[in-house]
């Protein structure tokens, strides 16, 4: 294992077809269930619900009938910041190591028992991948009996996100182990609840270290220039921002590919390239 | 009633008018900590605050208090340090408004995080990368460096000093305030900084990022010189404050002009460097991000260009140009309009640094957030308000924080 994110360790990530997805919520309901994520009464508003992986709506702002609409899946990004040292927008800010950057597979954790609740890492995510336990978690009555013993439910008071499930990995490595393997995991032993739930299989998910798994040939991450995609069609969300995400998007549509970050007016088309300062040497 | 604890020689109003002032602030107070009480037993869904917006009026409140509270450290700095020797007449007053300021930024920070009872973690788990690990760390000592500044006002109660123990303690630790003043305006440079920093370092925030020298963001450095440039104009609005309210000349007109010119100058500097800032920010770092200048002030209904002028012009310029010209702040009208805009300027700056930081879309499709604060959250904001007032009324009343209060009125 190397304290960087450029050696023989792996690199989990996450490519989304969005115009494969639908829009259905599958994903969404799939993470709730695989990760005990609590729900309230009423959740009309959407902005202090628990929702690791959240769909948005994107329209390209045209009448019809050029009126066209694309849903864009978003769980934790799994930064690997600024040069892709691990120095993700949330990880650098955390006062109290609660969130930490795993070297040996780029996931970015959260240590609930460790958090105190400051919220600086929400401030710091400009994706609003992270969420507050405004309310103690609550299941219905009986419903306490679905919940996963592999997931620790969260309390009040504490920041929860995605963790790309990480205890699936675990349980893949676990058995890796066991069958004298190591950590050689296939690529179908550890996938993601979301990825699995996709009845459009618009998700994918592996290790974009490795050439051999999906991820890689869809967006043929680029090593010199902090895993940017090579393939045209492919983007990741903010790339400007120099965030680095695990996430990628595919479209074929130009629209969506430009919604995927901000441009000042003549910019789009020009490809204006971040600078990946301090990256891969 | 209680004359036998109020200065020698000094004139206060009777018990039973302080008393009743201190119980109508009282109830305020209580109102605050019943508030205060509601969001530790019911956890923080007693606010407003959503996933949007993480920090909100309590973290505004607490950046401000602690720009306000900078006349602290930055008189205290130039008393001991650089020797001005005239400033000693403001700096007990300066000293409990810091106080003041300081705890109640650490009562903040208490009821802000949703699990006040691990709120050690930050000093077990430290993580040095993190601002607000600075934060936490310079805040706590300097408030213990303010508490032993403090400390020797307390001991010149009339009472307390009677007692030799303590009127030697209080004399030697004047003796040796020059070291913890100097160490007060180091933890207090770091400090103040490091809440400019907390906003500079979000580079996923491109309203709030800055570039900067070595690990720290421009913010960092204009946080600490705009502490010590408009902290000193809120010392002189609680001296005026006290003077319209007790209808009496507490502090004399040379000391108030000096720290006046002085705040003039830092300001003109600090604005100076704010401009610069913004301009970089503005057409280099933000368009770097894909961001054009007016992204961050239009399509909402709150956050305009007015903000920016408001801060800057109305608040930085002119306040600058009255205090750094004798003419002007010598004349009490100005003086008054001027430290009363520059208080209420840095406190819009912090504004800007929480509340706008949280409300500015990043992603293309993302809207803005506003956000209107629970009646819990205005009320733990009052909250440090009402126990300053009521600090601040008993240390006047029974601590000499006015020096030159007897001379100005011979009653000695």
């Amino acid at each position: 294992m190397t304290q960087d994110n450029h050696g023989k360790a792996h690199k989990f990530g996450m490519v989304i077809d969005l115009d494969k997805c639908t829009g259905c919520g599958s994903c969404m309901v799939a993470c709730m269930s695989e990760n005990n994520v609590p729900f309230k009464e009423d959740e009309t508003n959407k902005k202090d619900s628990l929702t690791w992986m959240t769909v948005f709506k994107l329209t390209n702002e045209k009448k019809f009938p050029e009126t066209d609409i694309c849903y864009m899946p978003r769980p934790c990004m799994h930064c690997g910041g600024k040069g892709d040292h691990g120095h993700s927008p949330c990880v650098s800010v955390c006062p109290a190591t609660a969130t930490d950057y795993g070297y040996d597979t780029g996931i970015v954790s959260q240590i609930y028992t460790r958090c105190f609740g400051c919220r600086y890492c929400m401030g710091a995510c400009p994706y609003h991948a992270r969420y507050f336990n405004w309310w103690d978690p609550k299941w219905p009555d009986g419903m306490e009996e679905y919940l996963s013993p592999d997931v620790s439910p969260r309390m009040r008071g504490v920041v929860e996100k995605c963790s790309f499930c990480y205890h699936r990995y675990q349980e893949a490595r676990d058995r890796a182990y066991y069958e004298e393997r190591r950590d050689n995991i296939e690529e179908g032993e550890y996938q993601t609840a979301c990825t699995q739930a996709c009845p459009a299989g618009a998700i994918t998910f592996g290790d974009l270290h490795n050439p051999e798994h999906q991820v890689y040939k869809l967006v043929k991450p680029d090593p010199h220039q902090c895993g940017k995609p090579r393939n045209p069609k492919a983007f990741r969300l903010l790339e400007r921002l120099q965030t680095n995400p695990k996430v990628y998007y595919i479209s074929e549509r130009e629209w969506v590919r430009k919604a995927g970050d901000n441009y000042r007016k003549g910019e789009w088309g020009q490809e204006k390239q971040p600078v990946h300062d301090k990256g891969h040497k | 009633m209680d004359s036998a604890l109020i200065p020698e020689g000094a004139k206060r109003c009777p018990f039973p008018v302080f008393a009743t002032g201190i119980a109508v602030v009282g109830a305020v107070l209580l109102w605050g900590v019943y508030a205060m009480g509601l969001c530790w037993l019911k956890g923080l869904n007693q606010t407003n605050m959503n996933d949007y917006y993480g920090f909100a009026i309590w973290i505004w409140a607490d950046l401000a208090v602690i720009a306000i509270g900078g006349g602290a450290f930055f008189t205290g700095l130039l008393k001991y340090v650089f020797g001005i020797d005239e400033l000693k007449n403001i700096i007990n007053l300066a000293v409990v408004i810091g106080f003041i300021c300081y705890s109640s930024a650490l009562l903040i920070l208490a009821i802000d995080i949703g699990q006040p009872l691990r709120g050690w973690f930050i000093f077990w788990h430290a993580n040095v990368h993190s601002m607000l690990t600075e934060v936490a760390f310079c805040l706590s000592l300097y408030f213990a460096v303010l508490t032993i500044e403090f400390i020797p006002l307390i001991l010149e109660n009339r009472q307390i000093d009677k007692v030799p123990f303590f009127h030697n303690l209080s004399h030697n630790m004047h003796g040796i305030m020059a070291v913890f003043a100097a160490t007060g305006a180091f933890l207090s440079c770091f400090h103040q900084g490091s809440l400019g920093g907390v906003a500079g370092v979000l580079y996923g925030r491109p309203f709030a990022y800055r570039e900067g020298l070595l690990v720290w963001p421009w913010t960092f450095f204009l946080f600490t010189w705009s502490a010590a440039a408009y902290g000193p104009c809120f010392t002189l609005l609680v001296a005026k404050m006290f003077e319209g309210i007790t209808r009496k000349k507490l502090v004399k007109d040379n000391v108030i002009h000096l720290l006046a010119k002085i705040s003039g100058w830092m300001i003109t500097t600090y604005i100076i460097a704010k401009i610069i800032d913004t301009i970089y920010w503005a057409g280099v770092t933000a368009p770097d991000m894909g961001f054009s200048f007016m992204d961050f002030y239009s399509n909402n209904s709150f956050y305009g260009i007015w903000i920016l002028f408001t801060e800057i012009v109305l608040c930085g310029i002119v306040p600058a140009v009255i205090l750094t010209i004798k003419k002007y702040r010598e004349n009490k009208k100005l003086l008054l309009v001027a430290i009363c805009l520059g208080v209420f300027g840095v406190c819009l700056n912090r504004w800007v640094m929480v509340l706008q930081v949280m409300a500015v879309p990043v992603m293309s499709f993302d809207t803005w957030a506003l956000y209107l604060p629970s009646w819990q959250e205005i009320a733990t904001t009052i909250l440090p308000v009402a126990y300053g007032i009521i600090l601040i009324s008993l240390a006047y009343r029974y601590l000499p924080i006015f020096p030159q209060e007897q001379e100005l009125y011979g009653t000695k």
